[in-house]
């Protein structure tokens, strides 16, 4: 039961936080775009107000609701790290992530959106495959 | 511009995040191996969100205006390009390296683990790398 509810309760979650932040202050919520612009963009302040929610909707998870932590990824921090440049160079590159493209670009049901949440869910597919396959699980 | 609205956004959707067990980098991981043993739990999350969004954002685009805003400020940028399609292709590879991408990445600060931080670290830099190069 858990096993749906939960992830369907999460996902419809985010869809309204993207309809709210649109509704009130017309933004879209993509996060690596919220992220960078944060540090370098003009109109930072709504920026960190919504980081500062991020965080305080995780600790209302574990720490009220109870919901347990999730265990630390034993990938090698080298791969770690080759992940979270690619992510930031590929998501600045493309425009978006699996919020701005995903979650609010589909629900604008726009084109470019469309190819990039294919193109990015193909590659996270095919990646995970080679790890897997290819290189014998090293995660 | 008011921005108390953005507390109310990244508060729901950190809840979103964490409940979904996105910020869970195992369970990505696990959804994204399809050809393997697949845990398609992660579907519902995508799916719960873009019901929402595919059914409100119309009605919402209907107003003149957002309720806080004088502007809706959404991307005008229409056709594909290389760097739509480039920046897909890195940051999928990106996200099936670790099982992280922004939001869950940001959202796993709160566990204090050095994975996390370094997550987040090297995204800065690659978005810093990005600014610097393109142009």
């Amino acid at each position: 039961m858990n096993t749906y509810l939960l992830p369907l309760t999460g996902g419809v979650l985010l869809g309204l936080a993207a309809i709210w932040l649109l509704f009130s202050l017309g933004r879209v919520a993509g996060i690596s775009g919220i992220a960078w612009g944060a540090l370098s963009g003009p109109d930072r302040g709504w920026r960190w107000l919504f980081l500062l929610g991020l965080l305080c909707g995780g600790a209302v998870t574990h720490n009220l609701v109870g919901h347990p932590i999730p265990t630390e990824s034993n990938a090698p921090l080298w791969l770690i790290a080759c992940s979270g440049l690619l992510v930031g160079v590929g998501t600045r590159m493309g425009g978006g992530c699996t919020s701005g493209h995903g979650v609010c670009g589909l629900g604008r049901q726009s084109p470019r959106s469309l190819l990039a949440t294919v193109i990015f869910m193909g590659l996270g597919i095919l990646t995970v495959f080679v790890m897997q396959n290819v290189t014998g699980g090293l995660l | 511009m008011k921005s108390w609205p953005a507390l109310i956004s990244g508060i729901l959707f950190g809840l979103g995040l964490t409940l979904s067990g996105m910020s869970d980098p195992a369970k990505v991981l696990g959804f994204l191996n399809v050809t393997g043993a697949w845990v398609p739990d992660l579907i519902l999350v995508m799916g719960g969100a873009v019901v929402v969004t595919l059914v409100l954002t119309p009605l919402v685009l209907k107003r003149t205006a957002p309720l806080l805003a004088s502007t809706f400020s959404l991307p005008t940028k229409q056709i594909v390009d290389r760097r739509l399609v480039g920046g897909a292709v890195l940051f999928g590879i990106g996200w099936g390296l670790s099982g992280y991408c922004p939001g869950p990445g940001l959202v796993s600060l709160l566990y204090g683990y050095q994975t996390t931080l370094v997550f987040c670290l090297a995204m800065f830099a690659g978005m810093f790398l990005e600014s610097r190069i393109s142009r």
